[in-house]
């Protein structure tokens, strides 16, 4: 036990540090009577083959899925809400609703007429591709449409759980700290878009917008970056501009 | 916490290959965890200490190998340790490489008796 804290220490756990992948030539010579099975199998295995399915089933719909990440409060909520009145009509949207409890943002997607599931996670930090299975298995979302995957408000786990997307977006609002990227950066790391957003509020707080781009690019030279506000609307055209571009237009028939 | 995610994955994952082999008894996991992966080897050990109990991997010693970051610059394609994501390529000052190991999630290996 730890004369510190009293926490109880692993005896079993060994950790090696290395550069270099680990020889295992030689462990039936270390271990007579023993059964050593070489499995080599990434541990998100079982998450990773739902996501191609439902990647499989999304592609197969020309259906354009997005997850959108960020920490509780950057305004997801509010982007779909904007998104899904200002493009009514001019494209199909679905949505999935990520929170560990209640159905309020799902009720406030419903409002806008959108077709919409509530996930809740009890407990649970993240989506991941099984509860999307099951919500798409629910929603039935027609071909050619819009999915936007509302992931639960967190800026680490999400990161690790494919859902089968085709595109990654992380949302930072101005009133969080500009070296955000550099502090999370795994999910700055696996986004393919960076929405800076409730920049209407860019005069009265210490947030310096070149400086958390340039942070963004160091974790991932290829992160696309949006500045927008939802409360006076300014850049969401570029927003909107970004998402058709992503829609592949229906093979005629 | 996604670490206990992790940990059920492998005791998932082991359960399997030890059924696969009519093994009820595993001795040794070992593992691959990279060091540019997003699991905390404090939290995932907290995460394994509950998550094991009453397992077959309750009593097995476990091997952790961890994988340093490497990666090569897009620009002038030198290779060299990456300790963060957003270290600069310390030839040419860029950012723009791209990452060959360090984000390893594996389980590598069981020792079953």
């Amino acid at each position: 036990m730890c004369a510190t804290c009293g926490c109880d220490a692993n005896e079993n756990l060994t950790i090696q540090e290395h550069g270099h992948h680990h020889e295992h030539n030689d462990h039936h010579s270390h271990h007579p009577g023993k059964k050593v099975v070489d499995v080599e199998k990434d541990i998100l295995h079982e998450n990773n083959l739902l996501a191609e399915r439902n990647r499989g089933f999304l592609d197969a719909k020309n259906i354009l899925a997005l997850n959108l990440v960020s920490s509780p409060g950057s305004g997801k909520t509010t982007l779909l809400e904007r998104t899904l009145t200002d493009l009514k009509g001019e494209l199909d949207f679905y949505v999935i609703e990520g929170d560990q409890q209640t159905s309020n943002d799902a009720d406030r997607i419903h409002a806008t007429g959108t077709r919409v599931v509530q996930i809740n996670t009890g407990k649970g930090c993240h989506l991941d591709a099984h509860m999307v299975l099951h919500a798409l298995q629910g929603m039935k979302p027609v071909q050619n449409s819009v999915l936007f995957i509302e992931n639960v408000g967190n800026l680490i786990c999400p990161a690790m759980f494919d859902l089968g997307e085709k595109e990654r977006v992380v949302i930072i609002s101005v009133t969080e700290g500009d070296d955000k990227p550099l502090k999370y950066p795994d999910m700055f790391h696996s986004s393919t878009l960076c929405i800076i957003n409730k920049t209407d509020l860019l005069p009265y707080v210490p947030f310096d917008i070149e400086k958390v781009k340039a942070n963004a690019k160091k974790v991932n030279h290829k992160l696309e970056i949006i500045e927008v506000s939802c409360t006076n609307g300014e850049g969401l055209q570029h927003w909107y501009d970004w998402l058709k571009t992503k829609v592949i237009a229906p093979e005629p028939v | 916490m996604h670490e206990l995610s992790i940990v059920m994955s492998v005791i998932d994952i082991a359960r399997k290959e030890a059924e696969k082999a009519n093994s009820a008894i595993i001795e040794e996991i070992e593992m691959d965890i990279g060091c540019l992966s997003t699991v905390d080897l404090d939290a995932f050990e907290f995460a394994w200490q509950l998550g094991v109990k009453e397992t077959i991997l309750e009593g097995a010693a476990i091997k952790i190998n961890r994988i340093k970051g490497k990666a090569t610059c897009i620009a002038c394609e030198t290779s060299f340790p990456l300790e963060n994501f957003y270290d600069a390529c310390p030839a040419c000052g860029k950012h723009a490489i791209n990452i060959i190991e360090g984000k390893e999630l594996r389980v590598k290996s069981l020792i079953l008796s």
